[in-house]
């Protein structure tokens, strides 16, 4: 009980401060946009060259493009979330303070991130998924229950996204040049979150592979439940699975980390 | 209850140490090892309610003193406890019995009014609701922070940040506050702001404190008990005034006269510089210059006076040159 106060007090700081940037939120909602219409053009090309490439009618495609943009910033996709500070808090020495509280490192980030997802959801993806309505005809489904399915898919989409940066945060402990860490993570997650290409593209082993890796759990998984393309309860499990996984390497890591701090001094 | 270990130690080291291993490269895919004792066998016990300076020069092992005692740093060796509980072990636990500052950290989030993150102690420390409003209103009142609970941190000045810091590490009562160099790079008025609340909380709640810090004068005016380190070792341990005689440090009297005239004489002060009509005279700092003073005045035609303290490296210097005569002295 108490403890869920904390980190819902935790969350909600993460909410409030990216709140507090406007003009950096203005930015993105335009970033966004805009990167939405390239690839909407691009997906118009592509499947009027190959009709029902990936399985994706054309609707569904462009819906693919908007969906996907709408969550970008919300998965931290590319990076840029809390891992950044919690890498610049390990290099400075700065994690030290955060030990001798009584909170636990990885749900005190989990919340914080947690908090910043929910104001991006509202404050990056919304305008983005508004505009591609609008602009275009796009296959979404009227079900609510189709809508809610697809919010779940999406949280634990992010847990998993959380599990990944923490970990890769982690690596600053060992690691000279932790955020060359971070940005090859987000390479990764450019790439096999199914961001720019639906995975489903990806033909023979490539895409076996691409489609089983943690990343798709950020943006492939919750869309297909969107469509209709994949089943609700296997997306929930695979996520859930990852999640469980990835922030249990995390928890292992992160006591491997807080002894050396202890016994090394960082 | 908490003074387990009798002789009224709330805090209680035993030849405590640590020793950083420390890797260097000396060449590719080669490198030395090399271990720094950045604590060196400290004892030493702090009654609860006790104000205690710990002093040295940077790298005497201060910080790493402080991080044992909060829980963040496990010795390598001998034994240390804090209100009973073996810090290292018992980190959680302890976090509820003592509040830390570091200087050049903080607590504080960064990007949001500093109210927020005390609503943050409040549910971390799971402080009752009364009890966190009147801790609140208190330090608010104390430390002048009405008119910045609203102001985001980033936005903040050194000295306001350090209140702020100060403040949250309150909230909870702590019977223990660790301060590490809080007064460092703060200007005169926040310095003396600093100085006075730590004297307040430590006269109406008795709050232990311990605080380290390079300027003497934090010492002077807020602990009537200083501890000196230097590489590691306990120098001296002791009340102010007795630290000056140990060191056997000595003031300057600088000294302006109407015209050049020959050196001074004026016992037990020496004359250790000479410029022009301004003369500088080494005298015991155990003496006072009162006396000293009025002798030159009567005898000299006096225009201008100051007195120097003798600073605190110059007095460690001195008392470690002398510490390592004594070792000499027992090889030889
Ligand atoms: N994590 C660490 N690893 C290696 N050496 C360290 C570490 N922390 C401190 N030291 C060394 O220990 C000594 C004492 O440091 P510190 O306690 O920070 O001194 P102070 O706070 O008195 O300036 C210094 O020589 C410092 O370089
Ligand atoms: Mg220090």
């Amino acid at each position: 009980m108490g403890t869920g106060r904390l980190y819902a007090a935790v969350a909600a700081g993460g909410f409030r401060r990216y709140a507090t940037y406007r003009a950096a939120t203005a930015a993105g909602v335009f970033t966004n946009t805009v990167f939405g219409l390239i690839l909407a053009y691009t997906y118009i090309a592509l499947w009027d060259e190959k009709p029902r490439l990936g399985g994706y009618d054309q609707a569904q495609a462009l819906t693919y493009v908007w969906i996907s943009q709408a969550l970008l910033a919300v998965m931290s996709t590319m990076g840029g979330g809390f891992e950044d500070e919690l890498i610049e808090r390990i290099r400075t020495g700065d994690i030290a303070v955060d030990l001798y509280r009584p909170a636990d490192l990885q749900l005190w980030w989990l919340a914080g991130d947690l908090g910043r997802a929910l104001f991006q959801l509202l404050g990056r993806g919304v305008v983005p998924l508004v505009f591609g309505a609008l602009a275009f005809e796009l296959a979404l489904p009227g079900d609510p229950l189709v809508w809610l399915a697809f919010l779940v898919a999406v949280l634990l989409g992010l847990v998993v996204s959380f599990a990944i940066r923490f970990l890769v945060a982690l690596a600053a402990f060992w690691l000279m040049d932790g955020l060359g860490a971070a940005q090859l993570a987000g390479l990764c997650g450019i790439f096999f979150s199914g961001m720019l290409l639906p995975l489903n593209v990806f033909p023979g082993a490539l895409g076996e592979i691409a489609r089983a890796l943690p990343w798709s759990a950020l943006i492939q998984r919750p869309v297909d439940v969107l469509l209709g393309e994949a089943g609700v309860l296997g997306t929930f499990v695979f996520q859930g699975a990852w999640a469980v996984a990835l922030l249990a390497a995390g928890r292992v890591l992160q006591s491997v980390a807080t002894r050396r701090v202890v016994v090394q001094g960082g | 209850m908490d003074d387990v270990d009798g002789d009224g130690g709330f805090i209680r080291l035993d030849r405590v140490e640590k020793v950083f291993q420390v890797r260097r490269k000396t060449g590719f895919l080669r490198s030395e090892r090399r271990e720094v004792r950045a604590v060196d066998s400290i004892s030493f016990g702090v009654a609860r309610g006790e104000m205690v300076g710990y002093i040295g020069p940077n790298g005497a092992g201060k910080s790493t003193t402080i991080k044992m005692l909060t829980g963040i740093l496990t010795p390598s060796g001998g034994r240390l406890r804090v209100a009973g509980i073996d810090p290292s072990r018992e980190r959680t636990r302890l976090a509820h019995r003592i509040g830390v500052v570091f200087g050049q950290r903080t607590t504080l989030w960064w990007d949001l009014p500093l109210i927020d993150s005390y609503r943050l102690m409040h549910r971390m420390y799971r402080i009752p609701d009364a009890r966190y409003r009147a801790n609140l209103d208190r330090c608010v009142e104390l430390l002048d922070l009405g008119d910045l609970l609203d102001v985001p941190v980033r936005q903040l000045s050194l000295g306001q940040r350090m209140r702020g810091d100060i403040a949250a590490a309150l909230l909870h009562d702590p019977d223990v506050l660790y301060l590490d160099e809080p007064t460092i790079g703060l200007d005169v008025i926040s310095k003396a702001r600093v100085r006075e609340f730590l004297r307040d909380l430590n006269a109406e709640r008795g709050t232990t404190v311990l605080l380290t810090t390079h300027d003497l004068q934090d010492i002077e005016q807020v602990c009537r008990r200083v501890m000196v380190i230097d590489h590691g070792r306990l120098m001296y341990d002791g009340p102010l005034a007795g630290l000056h005689e140990a060191g056997e440090s000595e003031r300057t009297l600088v000294v302006d006269l109407a015209r050049e005239l020959p050196p001074i004489e004026a016992a037990p002060a020496r004359v250790v510089k000479v410029e022009g009509p301004r003369q500088w005279l080494a005298f015991p700092a155990s003496e006072s210059a009162a006396p000293l003073v009025a002798r030159i005045a009567a005898a000299y035609p006096l225009v201008d006076l100051s007195v120097r303290e003798p600073d605190i490296e110059a007095v460690i210097a001195k008392m470690y040159a002398e510490r390592a005569g004594e070792y000499e002295g027992m090889v030889s």
